[in-house]
């Protein structure tokens, strides 16, 4: 197997396409001559495009983990309470400790939302597995009653407004110095990509993984660490952002299977070239007004995924 | 040589095996028989190290299944279970060469892709190799499941009902290609399979373990144990053991 196969090379091109697109595209006239088009860009443009690729790529990676470790395609760590398990440790922190540094409010975001995603895998086990679709059910129900609780706290202690920008992920408050928390999502896609193998073994079922001497247990909670501090970074910088987790593993799961060894890299790059063109598409459909890209994401995403559902092959039997 | 002793398991909170005593030999094809809820499935899966006894423990080549890590059991044991969820979108190839993850851990050698490339041999899914698992039949994907236990390379392979639902002829493929394997003089293999249908149990195992309501009725090389008498004791129902062309086979009376 060649590194960097010919159609990855092709979509990381289109990838910086759409980059340099985005450099181009906002409010503000690069061409305008009385402005520092290098200052726009060095503020502005370069920490968004950078920020949109990111925060894509890791809310695809986490949506394969969440999929494969609870054998469910239908399920979206967007969708299942990890970023209300988030919020509500923002709102935590930020009540009892108002002037913890960015990194411990971090950190305790991460392991609220660790602590909901892993919640919500221990409901997973005891939904039965006939109708796939009750799963992702269960998980909007659980994700509702995380966010209810996290809205009350926040209405109680007057910090709604907090929760609306947690809440719709957009780019438009991207600036330099505000966003580079987001590299961790880097950092956590080297984890996923050395572990791609064992999560691959973690859809066979948690028998066959521990019969081919996977430790199951290190290696979903590994694997949900990932997501959960995904998803703190992307709340605290740019908000929450549902489907992409969803939308992209399937498309590629459809496209070439379940090998993650050799999909991941796809994944990441689906999700980074989707949310990206969501965000740039939000820039220039009522320009020069925008619309968040979680927004149009959640419109386009939904449109994809019914037809996934509706495309679903039958599965074969005898 | 596995050596089980005084093995009590429950599940759920229910007692499903009640002190369990027994030895299988290497080099047989084992059949664990009994009627539903005897608790032959439990017993494999605490064999393979899946299920934690509540006491008594399971030798498995003089070592305790239960106190290695998981990955020092899959170099011993292999498992073959009813898939549940959804089935995985890999090709066959890759199925199988997972067979070999407990060898390499995630970095393959030459030896792994040849041992890989010889189950699908053995299992003639050479030419099914590129497929994806998803779109195989139930025969052949159970056929590509089997070949990635076999690409393990353990002493000992566990069968869950490896026959479920499968039409005669791809019975014969599994259990002709299972028995070869018990026969082998290089790599000899040991299994232990749950098996429903007795007139295949009677044709290819050479072992019969005897189970019913979480107890061993008996355990024993099959021509000398099973009989007309043990069957229908064990299922309740008559049952005769007859010859069929010099071939046993197992009848409802």
């Amino acid at each position: 197997m060649r590194l960097f196969p010919r159609a990855l090379i092709g979509g990381l091109i289109g990838l910086f396409l759409l980059a340099g697109a985005s450099l181009l595209v906002g409010a503000t006239n690069l061409w305008n001559t009385q402005l520092d088009t290098g200052m726009v860009l060095a503020i502005s443009r370069v920490p968004r495009t950078l920020a949109a690729i990111l925060a894509g790529a890791g809310l695809a990676l986490a949506g394969v983990v969440v999929q494969q470790s609870v054998q469910n395609r239908l399920v979206d760590p967007g969708l299942i309470g990890t970023p209300e398990a988030a919020m509500l440790g923002l709102l935590a922190v930020t009540l009892l400790a108002p002037g913890a540094a960015l990194l411990v409010k971090m950190s305790v975001a991460s392991v609220s939302a660790l602590a909901g995603t892993a919640g919500f895998f221990l409901l997973a086990r005891l939904v039965p597995r006939r109708d796939p679709m009750l799963l992702p059910l269960v998980g909007l129900i659980y994700g509702g009653i995380l966010g209810a609780m996290a809205l009350w706290l926040a209405w109680m202690s007057d910090l709604v407004q907090f929760m609306g920008i947690w809440q719709t992920g957009e780019f438009s408050g991207v600036l330099r110095g505000r966003y580079e928390l987001l590299w961790i999502i880097a950092a956590l896609a080297v984890v996923l990509f050395i572990l791609a193998d064992r999560i691959t073994l973690l859809g066979l079922g948690e028998e066959y993984a521990r019969a081919l001497g996977l430790n199951y247990l290190q290696t979903v909670l590994l694997g949900l660490g990932c997501v959960a501090v995904t998803f703190a970074v992307v709340v605290v910088t740019v908000g929450a952002m549902p489907f992409v987790g969803l939308v992209v593993p399937n498309i590629v799961s459809r496209w070439r299977g379940d090998n993650l060894r050799r999909n991941l890299p796809w994944v990441a790059l689906l999700g980074a070239l989707f949310v990206l063109g969501a965000d740039l598409l939000g820039r220039v459909v009522r320009w020069p007004y925008e619309i968040p890209a979680a927004t149009i994401f959640a419109v386009l995403g939904a449109g994809l995924f019914l037809w996934l559902l509706h495309n679903r092959k039958v599965r074969r039997h005898g | 040589m596995i050596e089980i002793n005084n093995l009590s398991v429950s599940r759920d909170g229910a007692r499903i095996l009640h002190d369990v005593t027994l030895n299988v030999p290497p080099g047989r094809l084992a059949a664990i028989i009994g009627p539903n809820g005897a608790g032959k499935s439990t017993l494999l899966h605490c064999m393979a190290g899946l299920l934690p006894p509540d006491c008594g423990q399971v030798l498995v080549n003089s070592r305790n299944i239960h106190a290695l890590s998981e990955a020092r059991r899959a170099l011993i044991l292999s498992l073959l279970t009813q898939a549940q969820g959804t089935i995985p979108r890999l090709s066959v190839q890759d199925l199988v060469a997972f067979g070999r993850w407990p060898h390499h851990r995630g970095r393959p050698t030459a030896t792994d892709r040849a041992i890989t490339a010889k189950a699908l041999a053995r299992f003639d899914l050479d030419q099914l190799a590129t497929r994806n698992v998803e779109t195989l039949s139930g025969g052949q994907r159970q056929r590509a499941f089997v070949a990635m236990a076999y690409a393990q390379s353990t002493p000992w392979m566990f069968l869950d009902e490896p026959l479920a639902a499968l039409d005669p002829k791809y019975v014969r493929d599994i259990m002709d290609r299972l028995r070869d394997m018990t026969g082998d003089k290089t790599g000899q293999r040991s299994i232990a399979l749950v098996l429903h249908d007795l007139s295949v149990a009677a044709r290819y195992a050479d072992f019969c373990i005897a189970m019913k309501a979480g107890r061993i009725i008996a355990a024993g090389p099959w021509r000398d144990i099973v009989t007309s008498d043990l069957l229908s004791d064990l299922y309740d129902t008559p049952l005769r053991v007859a010859q069929l062309d010099g071939v046993p086979v197992v009848m409802g009376l």
